[in-house]
């Protein structure tokens, strides 16, 4: 595939908190850690799907001014960002070993319309809904 | 570079702990001396930290938390009222009526019946396009309803009617 959306990023409070999340205890790769002076291009990338880049930005200068930066930092830690959506295989076997990692998890996982989901929030106030894909029968 | 006035974002994301807290339990007591220890704030600071952050304090959050908790039981299941009181958290069945009176303006048996009654808006689709609407669903219905009889002892004719 050669068209579609390559990066979708976050905000986070802190680049190096957010790799060790979404490595470590998530299991992302590092795709690009690019720094310029203050800024830093990171970028991560699910094992599986190697088309797609997760950006994990710290709003600041020269980006944005700090005023702004302040604002971006507040409404991410309020956990006012849109939410973002994990699918996995098995929901609960994920669960059990992201929590076993230290994931803060908002709701355990459910059955309901015909899946299990689960929700987490990132070091930083994203909120992460996880998803069981449904199985689709060969 | 000076960092501008506001509230420091690490306290917002602990009184977020505290909001997520009371969202997958709102059902649960949720005192401020529980909720300022899950946020690591002091009890004195917690109520009016929390307001600024999330535009309500947190009362009057949980409040409105139980009370969409009961609004979907009531639309999408057939508890009774009593049970939907005490599943969302209240103690008392008049307290629920009341506060829910309160913040929708209507009393939960209003709801219910109007929330049912928006669930098929269908008398206000003329016939045919609502025949149209349906087709597909109704021959996979019709043809179910053949297979299952063929599968069974007799094969009726019988025309599904809407």
């Amino acid at each position: 595939m050669s068209q579609g959306v390559g990066v979708v990023g976050l905000y986070v409070r802190d680049q190096e908190e957010a790799l060790q999340f979404y490595v470590e205890k998530l299991g992302f790769r590092v795709h690009t850690d690019v720094k310029n002076g203050d800024y830093r291009w990171l970028t991560v990338q699910h094992p599986g799907q190697p088309s797609f880049q997760l950006g994990l930005y710290k709003p600041g200068p020269p980006t944005v001014d700090a005023k702004t930066a302040q604002t971006l930092s507040e409404i991410v830690a309020k956990g006012a960002m849109p939410p973002l959506v994990l699918v996995v295989d098995d929901c609960r076997e994920a669960y059990k070993g992201m929590r076993a990692r230290g994931v803060e998890f908002t709701q355990e996982p459910v059955d309901r319309y015909g899946s299990v989901d689960a929700s987490f929030r990132d070091p930083s106030g994203n909120g992460w809904k996880m998803i069981e894909a449904r199985k689709v029968p060969s | 570079m000076n960092v501008p006035p506001g509230p420091d974002p690490n306290l917002l994301r602990r009184l977020l702990r505290a909001k997520d807290r009371m969202d997958v339990a709102s059902h649960e007591e949720w005192p401020v001396a529980r909720l300022a220890r899950v946020s690591r704030v002091s009890q004195a600071h917690f109520a009016r930290s929390f307001k600024d952050a999330f535009g309500a304090p947190p009362h009057r959050y949980l409040l409105t938390r139980r009370i969409e908790r009961a609004k979907a039981l009531l639309r999408d299941t057939e508890l009774s009222i009593t049970d939907i009181a005490f599943q969302t958290g209240w103690k008392s069945l008049g307290t629920f009526g009341r506060i829910f009176r309160d913040v929708t303006g209507e009393s939960p048996g209003q709801t219910r019946a109007r929330e049912k009654a928006d669930a098929h808006p269908f008398d206000r689709v003329p016939a045919c396009y609502l025949i149209a609407a349906h087709r597909p669903n109704l021959i996979n219905a019709v043809s179910e309803k053949r297979r299952q009889d063929a599968g069974g002892k007799k094969k009726t004719n019988k025309k599904e009617v809407p």
